[in-house]
């Protein structure tokens, strides 16, 4: 018997006699059934959001800005191409690493730096020799002020992780209030063949490891740029 | 009885007499608290939360063989390589045989309290392979060759000082005490390890059945790296870290956060769903899961304390309990400390040997008030004392209960009890303290109650 | 109403003067009172060691006294809570099974069956000095009591209420002080510190077992402040 059905054997035993139900301490309640999808609900109980995108656009701010994720709106995309070139100008920026992608395309190429493409493969020391790392994005989540991001729609699993500086660029309509909905949109986008890594990035890279002190770019990049038009 | 017992007592006696580490610790866990209670507050409805989340890791319990079937079949299915391992010597051997087969010059290790419940890194490092801890606590604990002291946050028992002296003794390199600066110099250690490692290992903290993906929750980012640039990743998960559905992560995400750290979210909640796809630019080539039930079963025989295994390791137990905060994770030792660990150890290394850690409490219950999924944890304690009482009684112990109970029922026999008490009182005044005193165990720190004269019942008896 | 007050064995030895204060007020307040001559100890002490057979020996006369009381009012928290939430389980599949229900249904807490079931807060009581109040675990996470022994304390003339910054065990947990007493009194230091710091010349508690504990400690560092049983505060003129 190979220990794959050792081990569901031992667990079917087990599971022949009942567990008193949860947060009933013991006192197993009967009449109270667990439901199909308990957490269906979560958005009822996680902190609230509200349905106007202008209040929801604030939060997300206020919730990057907690993070020390710096986000900007903008009304055009010229504007945000020139925040782009400031920021690169700012931070001096002499080598880039980006994924073809219509807005990555259109704030890498603005910038006209070398840039490295991550999509048909790539030398992972030269991008570790880049500055910064220009992606899109699949979702902005309202509630978390986070970014979602996959291996398949923005660059490969490094890109967003490796350099010291992550700058996404994303559009108003890729907005969504909450977690269930973020959750609810890769479903729908992806389902059933996911990409192999899907990231939820909430600020940048930190730590508090060391006396509980939050330093940031423990690993990961230590800033964290959201552009948004 | 077991050595665990008096080495345990030992270092908790070691502990208690630090005042200096016991208000380090405290000071760190109540910032803690300021934050998680913050979180909490933000949230509509935290109560309501908990009942879901515990439902929903019921649910996934209660059903473990179904999900881990459904997870496993949607692993493969897209490349991934499962492996399914009783005990931690079949872990270790399944781990070692792919390191082997891929002539592994270099392991990249994020965090994972189960290959510290198997004694991993010391069985690759016996069998010749460099194994490299990217997580920064790890890091830490790795170069001071202890283990960690929390499962969420390892190296929280050391001051800036005391690492920026490591530093400088094991890499020569400590520009200064500031956790800036200690941070980056572990930072860059790392980058060319992440780089060069042909092996990339993790933990993970959710496995979703309904999708077939390994969830893994982290800061730092050092967990991502492992799983983007090497060859070859290895992941090693208890069975009972199974969720039901990929929507389930839209609740237990800000809950772990919370209660393990009172953030809103952790940095980095990453999702894997199999090796590089056709069509992607990087991600590993082969992705090895490992499946560890190393007694978890046993505890799911269980059905009072079942409910231990819904833990999700966020070290909310540990944080809060009073025990922890003045004894500190190395005191257990063991790979779970604080509540949670005192819970399982008994059933994962042997009820005899480790019922210590389920009587070195005060069963105040503050555990089981922070467990965001609503474990039983101090009720759990009484259980474990319950079963090695009974299975291997105390002979005096239990002879003293008997005594005790018939002095109770018997009103001529409490009441001569109770004056032989008072009269006694100027013989232990005489002894207190000393090696004669048979309440040494109290009066070494305590002074003891004057017992008056006229007890309630006799008070009550005059009465009439 | 006839109440039945089960007056828990530390009480009846070492802190007789908690228990004749309940009494008092329960009086005063026109109810009759009996005590039960034949019961002593709840049974706690065997059960949280694992010995339930042995508690259960003790367990089960005391139900059997109970059996016909009208209402059980125990005064200590943690014995409230061996009554109430544990004699259910501990008698569980047992012929004491429904009986231990009941009994339980019939329990309150002193502070809880004053403020809850007879709705009674102010009861004449002067104590004009700075107290702090300490919460016995098993009253505050088994039974919930938290604000009925603070609406009391609020009604006593005189009294100034400061709470400690934590709300964390003493560290007594019954036999645990003696078997564990290196980590029982760092606990129960912290305690100690947290009541001194809020400059309170009274720590009061429903728990006199917490309150020996917290007492051993400060008569033996010497600290000026002092403990004082809830019950005692509200029978105090």
């Amino acid at each position: 018997m190979s220990e794959r059905e050792n081990i569901l054997g031992r667990i079917r035993e087990a599971l022949q006699f009942d567990a008193p139900l949860p947060g009933s301490h013991g006192h197993a309640t009967t009449d109270h059934a667990v439901a199909e999808s308990p957490a269906s609900h979560a958005r009822e109980w996680l902190p609230s959001v509200s349905t106007d995108i202008g209040e929801q656009f604030a939060l997300f701010a206020k919730n990057a800005a907690d993070l020390k994720a710096d986000f900007q709106l903008f009304a055009s995309r010229d504007d945000l191409k020139a925040a782009l070139v400031k920021i690169s100008a700012t931070e001096k920026w002499q080598r880039i690493a980006s994924h073809e992608g219509e807005l990555s395309n259109f704030a890498s190429q603005s910038l006209g730096l070398p840039t490295l493409l991550t999509d048909h493969g790539y030398d992972v020391q030269a991008m570790e020799r880049c500055d910064a790392a220009i992606t899109e994005c699949d979702a902005l989540v309202a509630q978390t002020g986070g970014v979602v991001v996959t291996s398949r729609s923005t660059g490969g699993r490094a890109l967003s992780v490796l350099p010291p500086h992550h700058v996404v660029i994303a559009r108003r309509d890729q907005l969504v209030a909450d977690l269930p909905s973020a959750f609810a949109l890769l479903q729908r986008r992806y389902a059933p063949d996911y990409p192999s890594m899907i990231s939820f990035i909430t600020g940048p890279s930190r730590t508090g490891d060391i006396e509980r002190i939050l330093v940031l770019g423990a690993h990961g990049p230590k800033k964290l740029t959201i552009l948004c038009c | 009885m077991s050595t665990f017992v008096s080495e345990f007592k030992t270092a908790a006696t070691r502990v208690t007499g630090d005042a200096r580490q016991r208000q380090f610790i405290r000071t760190a866990l109540g910032n803690y608290e300021i934050a998680r209670d913050k979180r909490k507050a933000s949230f509509q409805s935290w109560e309501s939360a908990r009942q879901a989340a515990a439902e929903t890791k019921w649910q996934a319990i209660n059903h473990l063989d179904t999900h881990l079937e459904s997870l496993v079949a949607k692993l493969e299915a897209r490349g991934t390589k499962v492996h399914w391992a009783s005990n931690a010597t079949q872990a270790r051997e399944i781990i070692l045989k792919i390191v082997t087969d891929k002539k592994a010059r270099s392991i990249i290790k994020s965090k994972a309290m189960t290959s510290e419940e198997i004694h991993l890194n010391d069985a690759l490092e016996h069998a010749g392979f460099t194994v490299a801890e990217s997580d920064l606590g790890e890091f830490i604990v790795q170069l001071r060759h202890e283990p960690p002291y929390h499962i969420v946050f390892p190296s929280m028992h050391l001051t800036r000082d005391q690492i920026r002296d490591l530093f400088q003794k094991e890499l020569g390199d400590a520009p200064s005490n500031s956790p800036e600066d200690l941070t980056m110099v572990a930072r860059r250690v790392m980058r060319q390890k992440y780089i060069e490692a042909d092996i990339g290992f993790t933990g993970g903290n959710f496995a979703i059945a309904e999708t077939g993906m390994i969830s893994i929750t982290e800061n730092e980012g050092n967990a991502r790296l492992t799983a983007a640039l090497p060859k070859t990743m290895i992941t090693l998960l208890g069975i009972e870290k199974v969720l039901p559905r990929f929507s389930d992560l839209a609740l237990f995400l800000p809950m772990l956060a919370t209660a393990g750290a009172g953030q809103p979210m952790t940095c980095y909640n990453t999702m894997y769903s199999g090796p590089r796809q056709p069509g992607e630019c990087d991600g590993p080539e082969e992705w090895h899961v490992v499946l560890l039930d190393n007694r978890r079963t046993e505890l799911l025989a269980d059905p009072e304390q079942r409910d231990a295994l819904h833990c999700i390791r966020c070290g909310a137990c540990l944080n809060v309990c009073p025990i922890f905060r003045n004894v500190g994770g190395h005191t257990y030792g063991t790979t779970y400390s604080g509540p949670v660990g005192s819970v399982i150890t008994p059933h994962l290394r042997g009820l005899q040997d480790w019922k210590h850690l389920s009587n070195a409490s005060s069963l105040c219950g503050a555990c089981t008030e922070a467990c965001p999924v609503k474990i039983d944890l101090h009720h759990h304690l009484l259980h474990n004392r319950r079963n090695a009482s009974m299975s291997e009684p105390s002979f005096f112990e239990k002879l003293a209960y008997k005594i005790f109970g018939m002095v109770a029922n018997e009103p001529v026999f409490w009441s001569l009890a109770k004056k032989i008490g008072w009269l006694t009182q100027p013989l232990q005044r005489a002894v207190k303290g000393s090696a004669l005193d048979p309440a040494k165990a109290w009066t070494k720190t305590r002074d003891l109650p004057t017992q008056p004269l006229e007890s309630f019942k006799d008070w009550w008896r005059n009465r009439k | 109403m006839t109440v039945t007050l089960f007056i828990p064995c530390f009480i009846d030895a070492l802190y007789p003067r908690a228990g004749i204060s309940m009494v008092e007020i329960l009086e005063r307040l026109g109810h009759t009172v009996i005590c039960p001559e034949k019961i002593a100890c709840c049974g706690q002490p065997p059960f949280n060691s694992g010995y339930w057979d042995e508690a259960r020996t003790i367990a089960a006369p005391v139900l059997e006294q109970l059996k016909d009381a009208e209402a059980i009012v125990i005064g200590s928290g943690s014995c409230g809570a061996m009554v109430k939430k544990f004699y259910p389980e501990l008698f569980a599949k047992t012929p004491h099974a429904e009986l231990a229900k009941q009994v339980a249904s019939r329990t309150w807490e002193f502070s809880d069956f004053l403020v809850n079931k007879l709705g009674v807060t102010d009861l004449g009581a002067k104590f004009p000095h700075k107290v702090t109040y300490h919460d016995g675990c098993h009253g505050l996470r088994e039974l919930g009591i938290k604000t009925s022994p603070r609406v009391l304390l609020g009604k006593v003339g005189g009294l100034q209420l400061v709470e400690m910054k934590d709300e964390i065990c003493c560290g007594f947990g019954g036999t645990f002080s003696a078997k564990f007493p290196m980590i029982s009194t760092a606990m129960g230091e912290v305690k100690c510190n947290n009541a001194v710091e809020t400059g309170a010349d009274y720590i009061v508690s429903g728990d006199s077992s917490c309150l020996m504990h917290i007492q051993g400690l400060l008569s033996r560092q010497g600290k000026p402040i002092k403990t004082i049983s809830l019950a005692e505060v509200l029978n105090h003129q």
